[in-house]
């Protein structure tokens, strides 16, 4: 068993320091070394590291992290051997996993919140289960310390924003496009509208995901968001062989232009 | 008590149904419930609709009495003839319902999902009719399979793209659908083709179909001096089942029969779970990963159901039964050669039913109204290909 670091203290501690805060997104089990790629994207400068647990179905995701847990999933990827293998290692940045519902629902929520506690999990983002229906595993997270991050995206109206943002845990996602995850060519209009919203609603760190794809679209978010959550790009070089000296390299960048600012 | 009212504040059937939608999608949501609210309790909007069916979709549609099948079976057996609407399925009800509520919200494009190519037709058509824009999310398998109504789509004007991961049938179609909504939510209308997703589809598309149990309900009256003992449709979102439900649940004691296939019976097999936006029953493995359907039927392919069928089966109020792919073709060949009526592969699946319980769970002499969904021009070279060698 780990002990995992606070998601929300980490964050808010470093964005006290004037540190634009990173966080990228690697697929469980997609390949055989992927916890050597988490490693390497936490020693390249991530301060927190999501890690997807393949579902079948993911809606919200574009062609790349849907090869990405297709994959994973193929070479027989569980909830149990990701959560098994997080547990085996100590990170040196707070983890957070991501995945679509049915595979909490269909563990239990209860049962499923234990396996993240054990796993030195500290966060979850679950961007299928709106918050009016979270009731049961907010209770259930919270028992194991385990902080939930809510989405919040253009479309969302003022009203709601405001109470999702108060509700949020960990850090506020902020989505950047209208749209499934994927690689843009420019960063959309609306992700640095959303953060200006957003960051005048509360203190606590707003990152900015989706559709951030190079160190220049990551520096030019965190203009106004606190940071970046950087997935398909990075996927995109783990599907085409990049492996963690790959990762270190591109979240080495994006580090470097975030640290710009 | 009520079987079949109007679902919970949170869009709920009991334990099933709900909005498990990504954060961007929930504002569309919210949009579109009130947006139907107040379309469904605005009666113009009500007449306009039932006009449309009526002078363009061909409804009322007959109940027609099936002598030489009933005089086989041992029952009196009924057909609700949906299959004789305009595009050749209940599917119309539905698509002139959505379409026209999404002209009224000033959505001037909408995108659907098809598995059989039936709720394509009827949302290419319905596009066609009243100057929308559309595409049509459809699996690479059931492309192959319903060659015919792809084209008939893309004739009518409508973009047909074709969905190449997962299983390539409805499921992905489906997935591909919500993400492309996601992108496009702002000017886009989501024509959801069944009893499925998140609130308010569930319920709004069981109201647009309620006019198929309505009207069998007052035929039956009028045809068979009282309600019928048995109502039987087959489920695979479970659409027109829903509808054929909604003018019996209530009003009669029938006993109500939805038919799922053997390879997809999520009602029958399943376990509660969520996807699509909803809690409903859904075929699983053990880690919660949604499995593939497998049916012959590109119409019912599909490892989950709508809600409200979880929660009628959870209340009793409506049975769940499974037919496979071969009493499914024996059932096309003998409606088609007792009754002159080409069923679609989907509805065959309630004719299997009812052949195979005649005289067992369906009491000799019981009326029986089973929901003719769709016709079967469209599966004409599937059951070519399986059924050679069985015609003369």
């Amino acid at each position: 068993m780990s002990i995992g670091l606070s998601l929300g203290t980490t964050l808010a501690e470093a964005k006290m320091h004037g540190r634009k805060l990173l966080v990228p997104y690697i697929t469980g089990g997609l390949g055989t070394d992927w916890l050597d790629v988490l490693e390497a994207v936490i020693a390249a400068g991530a301060d927190a590291v999501e890690v997807g647990i393949p579902f079948s179905d993911p809606i919200m995701d574009g062609p790349i992290i849907q090869e990405a847990s297709q994959r994973a999933l193929d070479s027989g990827a569980t909830p149990a051997s990701i959560l098994g293998g997080l547990a085996e290692r100590s990170f040196g940045a707070p983890l957070a996993v991501m995945t679509y519902y049915n595979i909490v629902h269909h563990a239990g929520v209860e049962r499923f919140a234990g396996w993240l506690d054990t796993a030195g999990v500290s966060g979850v983002i679950l961007p299928d289960l709106p918050v009016e229906e979270m009731g049961e595993w907010k209770s259930c997270a919270a028992a194991r310390n385990i902080e939930t991050v809510l989405l919040v995206a253009p479309t969302t109206p003022d009203d709601r924003a405001q109470k999702l943002v108060d509700e949020s845990q960990g850090f506020v996602y902020a989505v950047g496009v209208m749209g499934v995850t994927g690689e843009r060519n420019a960063l959309a209009s609306s992700a640095r509208t959303i953060s200006r919203r957003l960051t005048s609603m509360t203190d606590k760190p707003v990152l900015i995901g989706i559709g951030i794809s190079t160190p220049e679209q990551a520096k030019e978010a965190s203009q106004d968001a606190d940071g970046v959550v950087v997935g398909s790009a990075l996927v995109r070089r783990l599907l085409e062989g990049g492996g963690p000296d790959g990762a270190f390299d591109f979240i080495s960048a994006i580090r470097r232009a975030v640290d710009a600012l | 008590m009520s079987f079949m009212g109007p679902p919970s504040e949170a869009g709920r059937f009991g334990d099933f149904g709900g909005v498990y939608v990504p954060e961007s999608l929930f504002a569309a949501c919210s949009e579109l419930e009130a947006g139907f609210s107040d379309a469904w309790a605005d009666a113009s909007f009500r007449s306009t609709y039932y006009q449309i069916l009526s002078n363009y979709a061909g409804r009322p549609t007959p109940l027609t009495y099936a002598g030489r099948l009933s005089e086989k079976l041992g029952v009196e057996l009924y057909l609700k003839r949906e299959d004789l609407t305009h595009t050749g399925s209940h599917k119309i009800n539905n698509v002139v319902g959505q379409a026209l509520l999404a002209k009224r919200m000033g959505k001037g494009r909408i995108i659907a999902e098809t598995g059989a190519g039936q709720h394509g037709v009827a949302t290419a058509t319905a596009a066609a009719v009243f100057g929308l824009d559309a595409t049509i999310y459809m699996g690479e398998v059931d492309i192959q399979r319903q060659e015919l109504n792809v084209f008939r789509m893309r004739l009518l004007g409508a973009k047909v793209v074709a969905v190449s991961s997962g299983s390539k049938t409805l499921k992905d179609a489906i997935n591909e659908a919500m993400r492309e909504w996601v992108a496009s939510v702002e000017t886009t209308h989501y024509c959801i083709g069944s009893v499925m997703g998140p609130h308010p589809y569930p319920y709004m598309v069981r109201e647009f179909q309620r006019i198929i149990g309505e009207e069998a309900y007052s035929q039956s009256l009028d045809q068979l001096g009282g309600a019928p003992d048995f109502v039987v449709a087959c489920v695979g979102g479970g659409s027109n089942a829903a509808g054929t439900f909604a003018g019996f649940a209530d009003t009669c004691a029938a006993v109500l029969v939805g038919v799922e296939p053997a390879g997809g019976a999520a009602v029958g097999r399943g376990s509660p779970g969520v996807v699509h936006g909803m809690r409903s029953m859904l075929l699983q493995d053990e880690f919660g990963q949604v499995e593939e359907a497998h049916s012959v039927s590109a119409g019912l392919d599909y490892p989950g159901v709508g809600p409200e069928h979880s929660y009628l089966n959870s209340t009793g109020r409506a049975e769940y039964y499974s037919v496979d792919d071969d009493a499914v073709l024996d059932a096309v060949m003998l409606l088609s050669q007792t009754e002159g009526i080409i069923p679609a592969l989907e509805p065959a699946h309630a004719v299997a039913w009812v052949a195979s319980e005649a005289g067992k769970r369906i009491p000799l002499g019981s009326k029986v109204v089973l929901t003719m969904s769709g016709r079967g021009d469209k599966d004409a070279s599937v059951a070519a290909e399986l059924l050679v060698g069985r015609l003369r």
